[in-house]
């Protein structure tokens, strides 16, 4: 479930270059977002997340970059893009979700190591899913 | 009537079943489909990132060998290769400076910016065949199957490239209607069946399953009629999960598209390869006597 954290908002913690970073890779207006939440409403994974898809655009905007890295919701968002076409702004947040993913990837961190994926799954998994995992959770 | 095509590396493999009595159907509607010369892996997912140019080369370099060979239109089957194929079209049509970069760097010899129109099999069927004759051409029609059409993702959203309406698409009910079946309309045809998270996350698959299957099951259908390898691969597995923690879930068989297609034009089941089907399908429809060949079908005016 979607935990209730409480966030600090300071100049100290304000990551400018962060923001800056994700606009310039998502080439999304942050600001366009009112927050009413239906991409939360409308996503099939939110429950599994510990930041909610509505609460991510808020952080971002306000620079907060340690209290994204530190949650697991942009590696349980699938790009559905449920909450895209449900956007009454517009905004895609997909692309938000994937900038956040690429600057931690970019720094060569992988979110899943090939050789843990078991090898029975290797098999039988469609090649669509290996190559479209690996793409988005690899650098 | 030839057809330019592209299958993916998925219909190669995994989900033959998904591929070959789509092709044995089109024959049978009189079109074929034709190969793109030297296809190659279309990366899957779309890259969202605006600077990401290197993922558009692989799509893009698809699009380019359809252009050279002279077509103006290349059908996709795979859900994931449409969607990825289609995006890459659109973001070559309307970006000229990333247009430029790719095309220098791809260097075919020429140019390209999006002439080519990417659709899928299911429009095709709507469009060029039509449902009429689609009906008309009906040999064994599908009465008895309480059928849930199931979208997933990839065909409707972005908005862009649907092929459909993303909030209400009909196209796979009409589909079904035409080959006789009673489709069965349920909330979740659009849900995410958790899609690539299965290679990071498998444990929440069955979640995302559950959801959708639970819905299809209480409004009624018998199976779930699917378009994508992946979708087929998630709810299976998610399936089989819910089955292992709770005795009293019910299977829900799981079936292509366009393997109803073949047993509906009566080309018989060894064209639907059920063999490779993760949600055996095959008990429900033997136990509609759908299972057998019909003599004598042939292609319109042939």
């Amino acid at each position: 479930m979607t935990k209730k954290i409480p966030v600090t908002v300071s100049s100290k913690r304000l990551r400018r270059e962060f923001v800056k970073k994700v606009k310039e890779l998502s080439g999304q207006n942050l600001q366009l977002c009112y927050q009413c939440g239906m991409c939360t409403g409308n996503c099939p994974t939110a429950a599994n997340m510990d930041v909610s898809p509505r609460r991510i655009i808020e952080l971002a905007r306000l620079g907060l970059e340690e209290d994204i890295a530190s949650s697991r919701t942009v590696w349980i968002c699938a790009s559905c893009l449920a909450c895209v076409v449900n956007c009454p702004r517009g905004f895609d947040l997909s692309k938000v979700m994937e900038a956040i993913r690429l600057l931690t990837l970019r720094k060569n961190i992988d979110h899943v190591k090939p050789e843990d994926i078991p090898p029975q799954d290797r098999c039988e998994l469609p090649q669509i899913a290996m190559v479209s995992g690996l793409t988005k959770f690899t650098g | 009537m030839s057809l330019a095509y592209y299958p993916g590396c998925t219909l190669k493999t995994k989900a033959r079943n998904l591929e070959e009595p789509a092709v044995a159907s089109m024959e049978a509607l009189g079109f074929k489909l034709d190969e793109v010369p030297r296809w190659n892996c279309c990366g899957a997912v779309y890259s969202l990132a605006d600077d990401d140019l290197i993922h558009q080369v692989a799509p893009v370099r698809n699009l380019v060998r359809v252009k050279k060979a002279g077509e103006t239109k290349l059908v996709t089957l795979c859900a994931f290769c449409l969607n990825t194929l289609k995006r890459a079209n659109l973001l070559m049509k309307q970006d000229v400076d990333k247009r430029n970069t790719i095309n220098s760097f791809i260097d075919e010899g020429l140019d390209y910016s999006g002439e080519v129109e990417v659709v899928h099999l299911l429009e095709v069927l709507r469009d060029d065949v039509g449902w009429d004759v689609i009906s008309h051409m009906v040999k064994l029609p599908l009465r008895e199957l309480r059928v849930a059409p199931y979208y997933g993702c990839t065909l409707l959203r972005p908005r862009e490239v649907a092929i459909d309406s993303a909030e209400d698409p009909t196209i796979l009910r009409d589909f079904l209607k035409a080959l006789g079946a009673r489709p069965i309309d349920f909330p979740e045809s659009t849900r995410c069946c958790g899609s690539y998270e299965v290679i990071s996350n498998p444990d929440d698959i069955p979640e995302y399953t559950r959801a959708i299957l639970d819905s299809a099951l209480n409004h009624g259908a018998e199976a779930l009629v699917l378009t994508c390898p992946l979708c087929d691969y998630n709810l299976a597995r998610g399936q089989k999960e819910l089955v292992k923690k709770n005795s009293g879930f019910r299977r829900m068989p799981l079936i292509y598209f366009t393997q109803l297609l073949a047993l509906a034009l009566g080309l018989g089941p060894q064209v639907c390869h059920f063999e490779l089907n993760h949600g055996s399908p095959e008990s429900l429809l033997r136990e509609k006597n759908l299972l057998s060949a019909v003599e004598n079908v042939r292609p319109i005016g042939g």
